[in-house]
Parts: structure tokens; sequence; C-alpha cells
């Protein structure tokens, strides 16, 4: 102690040990503060991919609500029968292809009185959605006895209305810069005033097939050509996905061809999607001459693409049953085939329905290759079988994003919504069989 | 008569061929002899029968149909339209064929066209007549010979499980006909591909511009097929991808299987797996609506060029939703590293990230090597978040702010939408094709074997 000289006045010199145990704590302090930012790198990690999630959900949720919604204006509409039935015979017929322009013509002006000017008056129409006569017409269809009396009629606006109403544009913003002028403001806002504005759910979302105009699109088609493409692959993967599980689990020999097989599934698994497209495409369309855009085909090619997934689901399925299980089988004399479809298949169903569930989610929110066998075309009509031209959800969010409509970032984000829902549900049923059906061994 | 009928009715008949094959064995039962099989069996080999050589003569007939229509429709054009070149042929029969289901598009048809699908309709309605008449008459056969091959020796069970195994066995190889069959096609189309252009330009040409025009005497018809700025474009988005995915998945691995409590690691991994299962088209409107221009102002602001469809938009997209991949695959080989390992390097007084990162990650280092290899292969095939939010013109740069093309989403663009038939710029996406499918099943055959083989070491 007495020859090490003093640091500093008042503070005891440190002896050699001392010294020692100062550069381990420093040492110990810099390994731990190593550790927490390790662990804090951990989290922050976590933090940024589940903050994507979040923040991806919120932004497609935020704009996706408006999508679900369509404004409304009510008409007071005289149903003239002069103009629509002048025979008066109510003949369906006749009042199917009647005019009832000049009736909402007539109806608009009477709500906003005062408009002489072509131009304005042309604005006027464009007011209301695209085709303003359908409901007016299928009011008329559905209530004949109503002819000759006024009556209030609800019609969807046009898309760049709706737009302003759920609050797209700014009223503050210079007229030039928006798509809607200042004189349609002052209608709106009189309308509004006046009781006529609405915004409430789109009866179009999900009773009408695809159309140009954002009002009146909806995702029916899509929903139902997704139905249709699901269950043909459903038909297809399903058996065969059990029968090889079946086979490679519990008949197949150890041998080349059998690693083969099971190295080839593997493999088909990380094929990319869009290369399934372009073998719907040379085999399914060119060279057996199918049809184009038609869910056969579609749910033919997702069959292929989802069955190495169900493959392996069901070999895990199967690979849970216990050998007890199947020696017991054989002990009281069951054949291979008895041992199978008696005791191990049953015992391994709930495993195999969630592999098959997860399966169709992943087919159901597959797009590339069905872009490559023609989905992709602007279908108008519900599909009404498996070989009628159609689209399916996921690639029904792809043609509307590219749609310059601003109405049409909405309804793209409202079908994204509906698609992620019956992806919920699925995985949701996946989990509850699971839960409910699975037993450990 | 519609192919789903005809099913219905061959299920009809060979359930019929069932029940009369086991009536048949249970009364030998009953008239005392002992019989080899269970009169199910002898049902079952009476089902079979029926029933499968119907179907496959029904599922080859529906084959056949399509090839054989197209050459018929094509002996019977005139002479000067079978000279054309195979795209305008094809795309004439195409048209005989549209007339035939009644749809007539644009061009007003020739009465020529019109008897010739009248033709192709009548051979058409022929053809489906005498194979409902072939396969009906086959099922009743097999049905009848079911029964009548009933008797107390036959071995029907041997059979019968002979046959499902068979069964079996030809579905498990409906995996290797799928691979044949994108290997054939791609080969196929690419070699015609080849035909017009060297390969030696596609792989290293340095333009990509596949525009050929629809009149030859069009200026700058030829087109030119060098696919470098596509390859070049694709590495580009991987490794943004990358840089995004590999640090935040293999530290949300590490994280969740080494730190975090059974607590956190049940409510974390769902939600890292909900990534996992968004559909990418989703994934590409986020990225084309919000992340792009989130970029675009960002840049503005700091006096930075972005374009509207840079790479780093589409990477950066990509990489979070590689990100459950790379994690749930890391947190598996981390998991498999025996805890022994571990144990002894606490012995020694580490701490516990030099625990993992001096002994978990070298001792797991072949396996999370081979997840990012799946996740490159990943990011290199994935096709709808670059045809929503990357360019389409091929820029030769390594400007991650710039707009660059991919291999996928030149596929989709050459495929979709108005199609010349056997025209290079059809054929090449085929051969684009071809070497996205064989870099990515290299890719995937190390990375498979690197995990399996490490998997081994600690089992």
């Amino acid at each position: 102690m007495t020859d090490t000289p003093a640091t500093r006045p008042g503070t005891p010199p440190k002896t050699p040990e001392e010294h020692l145990f100062e550069d381990t704590k420093l040492h110990l302090f810099r390994r731990y503060a190593a550790e927490r930012r390790f662990r804090l790198y951990g989290q922050i990690a976590i933090m940024v991919a589940l903050g994507m999630l979040g923040v991806m959900l919120f932004t497609i949720v935020g704009n996706g609500w408006k999508g679900f919604l369509q404004t409304y204006v009510a008409l007071d509409v005289y149903l003239d029968p002069a103009k629509i039935d002048p025979a008066g015979a109510r003949d369906e017929a006749k009042l199917r292809n009647a005019d009832y322009l000049p009736l909402i013509k007539d109806a608009l002006d009477e709500a906003v009185p005062g408009v002489t000017e072509r131009a304005e008056r042309r604005l006027l129409t464009g007011f209301l959605r695209n085709n303003p006569t359908v409901p007016v017409r299928d009011f008329v269809l559905e209530n004949p006895h109503l002819i000759g009396t006024t009556q209030r009629i609800w019609i969807a606006t046009s898309d760049d209305i709706d737009v302003f109403a759920k609050g797209g544009y700014d009223r503050a913003m210079p007229e030039g810069d928006r798509r809607i002028k200042d004189i349609e403001i002052a209608w709106y806002d009189m309308l509004w005033n006046a009781g006529r504005i609405e915004v409430r759910f789109s009866d179009v979302l999900f009773s009408a097939g695809d159309s140009r105009e954002p009002e009146n699109a909806g995702l029916l088609g899509a929903i139902m050509g997704s139905v249709f493409t699901l269950l043909v692959c459903l038909i297809i993967t399903l058996p065969i996905g059990v029968l090889a599980a079946i086979y490679l689990e519990e008949f197949a020999p150890k041998n080349r061809i059998s690693d083969f097989i099971e190295v080839n599934i593997n493999n088909l698994a990380a094929v990319p999607s869009i290369v399934f497209g372009l073998l719907g495409l040379a085999i399914f369309l060119q060279f057996f001459g199918m049809p184009r855009s038609a869910p056969v085909v579609g749910g033919t090619v997702l069959a292929l693409l989802v069955l190495p997934t169900i493959i392996i689901s069901a070999r895990a399925a199967l690979k849970a049953v216990p050998p007890s299980i199947r020696e017991a089988a054989r002990g009281v004399g069951a054949s291979e085939l008895q041992v199978v479809t008696h005791h191990v298949l049953p015992l391994a169903m709930p495993g195999i329905m969630t592999g098959t569930i997860i399966g169709m989610a992943h087919a159901l929110g597959e797009t590339a290759p069905l872009l490559m066998i023609g989905m992709v075309a602007f279908i108008v009509n519900v599909p009404e079988g498996f070989t009628d031209s159609a689209t399916v959800l996921p690639v029904q969010i792809f043609l509307w994003s590219d749609s310059p409509e601003r109405a049409f970032v909405a309804k793209t984000s409202a079908a994204i919504m509906v698609l992620l829902g019956f992806l919920i549900l699925m995985n949701l049923a996946a989990i509850m069989i699971r839960r409910r059906f699975e037993r450990r061994w | 008569m519609s192919s789903l009928t005809l099913i219905l009715i061959v299920a009809a008949i060979a359930a019929a061929g069932f029940i009369a094959a086991r009536a048949r064995a249970q009364s030998l039962a009953v008239a005392g002899s002992t019989l080899h099989s269970r009169p199910v069996n002898h049902g079952a080999m009476g089902f079979v029968l029926a029933a499968l050589p119907a179907f496959l003569v029904l599922c080859l007939w529906l084959a056949a149909e399509g090839p054989i229509g197209t050459a018929a429709i094509e002996a019977g054009l005139s002479a000067a339209e079978q000279e054309l070149p195979d795209a305008e042929r094809g795309l004439l029969v195409e048209r005989i064929r549209n007339i035939a289901a009644g749809i007539e598009t644009g061009e007003v048809s020739s009465e020529a066209h019109r008897a010739a699908a009248a033709a192709y309709v009548d051979a058409l309605a022929a053809s489906r007549l005498w194979m409902s008449i072939i396969v009906i008459a086959l099922s009743v056969a097999g049905a009848f010979i079911g029964m009548t091959r009933v008797s107390a020796e036959r071995r029907a069970r041997n059979e019968a499980e002979r046959v499902a195994r068979a069964i079996m066995l030809v579905a498990s190889l409906v995996a290797i006909l799928t691979t044949i069959g994108i290997f054939m096609s791609l080969i196929f189309e690419s070699v015609r591909f080849f035909g017009k252009v060297p390969l030696t330009e596609f792989l290293f040409g340095l333009e990509w511009s596949p525009q050929t025009a629809i009149r030859a005497d069009q200026v700058g018809s030829s087109g030119a097929f060098g696919a470098v700025p596509l390859f070049l474009g694709t590495t580009l988005i991987m490794l943004i991808a990358m840089v995004v995915a590999v640090p935040v998945g293999l530290f949300a691995a590490i994280y969740l299987s080494e730190y975090a409590g059974p607590r956190t690691r049940a409510v974390v991994k769902p939600l890292l797996e909900v990534l996992a299962g968004i559909p990418t088209v989703v994934y590409g409107f986020f990225a084309a609506l919000t992340v792009a221009p989130f970029l675009r102002e960002i840049g503005a602001t700091i006096g930075l060029d972005v374009a509207s469809e840079s790479a780093l938009a589409a990477g950066a997209v990509m990489g979070i939703m590689i990100v459950p991949f790379i994690s749930s695959l890391s947190d598996d080989v981390i998991n498999a590293v025996p805890q022994t390992l571990r144990d002894g390097s606490y012995a020694m007084g580490a701490t516990k990230s030099e625990t993992i990162r001096r002994v978990v990650l070298p001792a797991a280092l072949p396996g999370i090597v081979g997840a990012v290899l799946l996740a490159v292969s990943r990011a290199i095939g994935e096709t709808m978040i670059v045809v929503m939010a990357a360019g389409l013109a091929g820029n030769l740069t390594f400007n991650p702010l710039d707009a660059v093309t991919t291999v996928t989403v030149q596929i989709k663009t050459l495929l979709v939408g108005d199609q010349e038939f056997d025209s290079a710029k059809t054929l090449s996406a085929f051969a684009l094709g071809l070497v996205l499918f064989l870099v990515t099943l290299v890719l995937n055959i190390i990375a498979l074997r690197t995990v399996q083989k490490y998997r081994e070491k600690y089992d």
C-alpha cells in the first residue's frame, strides 16, 4: 500500500487487486451492456415486423371501410304512365325496355331547381351513377302497381361525388385540382341540407359483378369465381394428396424411387407459383385446348400448386399416429389396407383436414398463376359454372388496384378486407378442428 | 351428355357392380362354401372393374379431344390458309373454335369459317356420343365381369389391396408428372424461342425491349431479348428484401427461442405467421399505394429523386413478407441445437448473448444458411409484389431508388393480354420461366440438403 503513490488527495490509494477488480467490473459492465443491446435488437426486430403488419392492416382498414359504403341521393320520381307505360298494360317486357331517363331528369330538376345551362345540366346528370335508370327500373318492375304515383327512390351517386361525400376531396382545394366542381359541391350541400343524401352500405358490393364504374362494381362475380375454382382445386387435390401421403408414409418401400418422389415433392413445394401458371398455359390451354379464364383450369393449376403442401401435411398427420395402433390392428388380423383405412386414417383425419383447409386458404390467396391462364379478363357476368369465364378475389383486387378512378382505392381495400375475412374464417376453422379433435399420444 | 353426368352414371353402374358382386358372394357363403375373401372384397373388385377402365377411357378421350380437334380444324382449312405461318394458323383455329362456342368477337367470320365451325360442332357432338356409348358399355361390361368372377376360391381381398396400392402409387406419381410437365413445357417453348433468338444473346445481352411490332415494316420492330437487365433487377430487389428480412427474421427468431417467455412466444409467433398468410396481392397493393409514395416523399424532403416504382419499395415490402419465412425456419434450427451446448457455455461464465453468438449461432449456421437460401428462392420467384410495385422497363442499374424490372414482372407482362402465338415475344416468357425454374430449383436443392444434413447431425 505504501509503494503505490496516491493519485488524488483524499482518495485512498488502490491495490493491484482493486485495479483488477475495477477492470473486471468495467469489462462486466460492457458485457452486460452488450447483452442488453442484443436483447434489444431482438425486440426491435419483432416490433418492426409486427409494426409493419399493423401499419398495413391499418391503412387497408382505413381505406377499406369506405369501400363498403356508397353515397345515395333520394329523388322523388314521378312514375309517369304516359312515358313508361303508354299502353297501360303493365307488360313486364315493355316496362323493362322503357326509357326511365326523362323521369330521372325531371326528378333531378325538381330536387335541384334552376339549372338551365347545357354544360351544367350534363354535369347534373353526371351527379348520379352511371346507368342511373337501373334502380328506377328495378323499382317499377317490383312494384308495377305504383306507376302513376311519385316515389322517393335512392340512387347511387357517381364515384367522384361518393369520394367527396366520404371526405376524399378537400373543399379548400382549388377547383382545378379536384375532380369535382364548385357547383357540384353547392348541389351536394343543397341536397344534404334537404336530407336527400345518405351514405350507407353499398347494395352492389356483394350482389353485382365487376364494372368499369366504381359505383357499380361488385365482388359477387369474383367471390363465385373463387368458390368454383376452390371447389375444383379441392376435388382434385384432396383425394390425390391423401392417397399419395398414405402411399409414401405407409406402403412405399425404402428405395431410390421413393426417395426420388419425396425429394420431388419437397422441391415442387418451393417452385415459384408463376411457373405453375406457365404450366397451365402451355399444357392445359395450348395443348389440351381447355377454355381460357375458366375455373376448371384455374382450379386444376391451383391443385397442382398446393398438392405438395397437402401431401406434406397429410404425411405429418399420418406419422403422428403411433405405431402401436398399427401393430394392434395387425395383431387382430387386419390386412395392410384395413390397418390404414380402419385405424390410421380416421385417427389422422383431423390433422389432414387442418392441412387441407390451410392449403385451400393458400390457394384462395394465390394470384400469379391465374394471371397466366387468362383469369384477369374483365368479366361483368357472375359465373354460373365451372367452365364460365371468371375471375377470383385476389385477381379482382389486382384489377381494381390498377384502375385509375380514386373510388377504386377504397373498393380495392374493401375487397382485400373481404379476402382477409375469408382467410381468417378458414384459419379459424382449421384451428378449431385442431383444438377439438387433435389427440396427443 | 356432359362429362359430369357421365361420371355420375359410371359411378351408379359401379355401385350396382359392387352390390351385385357382394350379393353373389354372400349367396355363395349362404350356400355353404367357405370363401377365401369376404363378400365386401368381392364387391370392391366389382366396383373397381366397373369404374376404373371406364374412367380411364373417359379421361383419355377428353384429353385427346383438344389436340385432335385442332388437327381436324387445321386439315379443313383452305390450301392458302394451310400455308400460313404457325402463329396465324393457330389464331385461325382459335377463331373457328370461338365461332363454334358461339363467341364472335370483332371481325366478321367468312362463310368457310362458319362452315368449319359447324363441322367442328358436329364432330364434337359425335365424339361425345361415341364417348358416352363406349364408356357406359365398358362400365356395364366391367360390372358384369366382376359379378361372374365371384367364386369361393378367388383371392378378391389380395386383388383389391393390390389395386388400392396401385392407385395410391399413381397418386404419388402426380407430383413427379407435374415436375415433368413443368420441365417439358418450359423446355419445349424455350427451344422454339432459342431458335429465333440465340442463347448467348438472351443470357448476356444488355438490352431488353420485347415489343416486337405487329407489322414487319414498323420502325424498331426487331425487339431485343438481352435478359441481363432483368437478372440484375431481380437480384437488386432480392438483395433489398434480404437486407430487410435476414436481420429482422433472424433476430426475431433468436429473441423468440432464447429470450422470450412462453407467454410472449404464444402471442408473437402466431402474429408472425399472420404475415406469412397474407396474400401477396395485399403486399403488392400496400407497396404501391402506401410504401412507394412514402419513400418518394422522404426522398423529396432530403433531396433525393426516388422513382415512383423504386426497387426499394418493392424490395422492402417483399422483405417484410419473407420475415416469417426466415424466422420460423431459423427458430426450428436454433431450437434443434442441443441444450448441452448452451449449458457448457454458461458453465464457462458466458452471458446469454455470448452463448448465442459464439455457440448457438455457429452450431445452427448451416440450417440458417439453408433458410436464407430458401428465402432467396422465394424472393426471386415472387410475382405480385413486383408486378404491382416495380417498374416495367429494364434498366441496367444497381441504384435502389431507380425503377427496375424483374423476371417475373416480364413473364406476367408478356403473357397477359393479347398474345401473338409463337412470336419471340410470347416465347421469351417461357425462356425466362425456364431460367427462373432452374435457378430456384438449384437453390432449393442446396437449401434442403443443408437443412436436412444439419438436422441429422443432432438427432
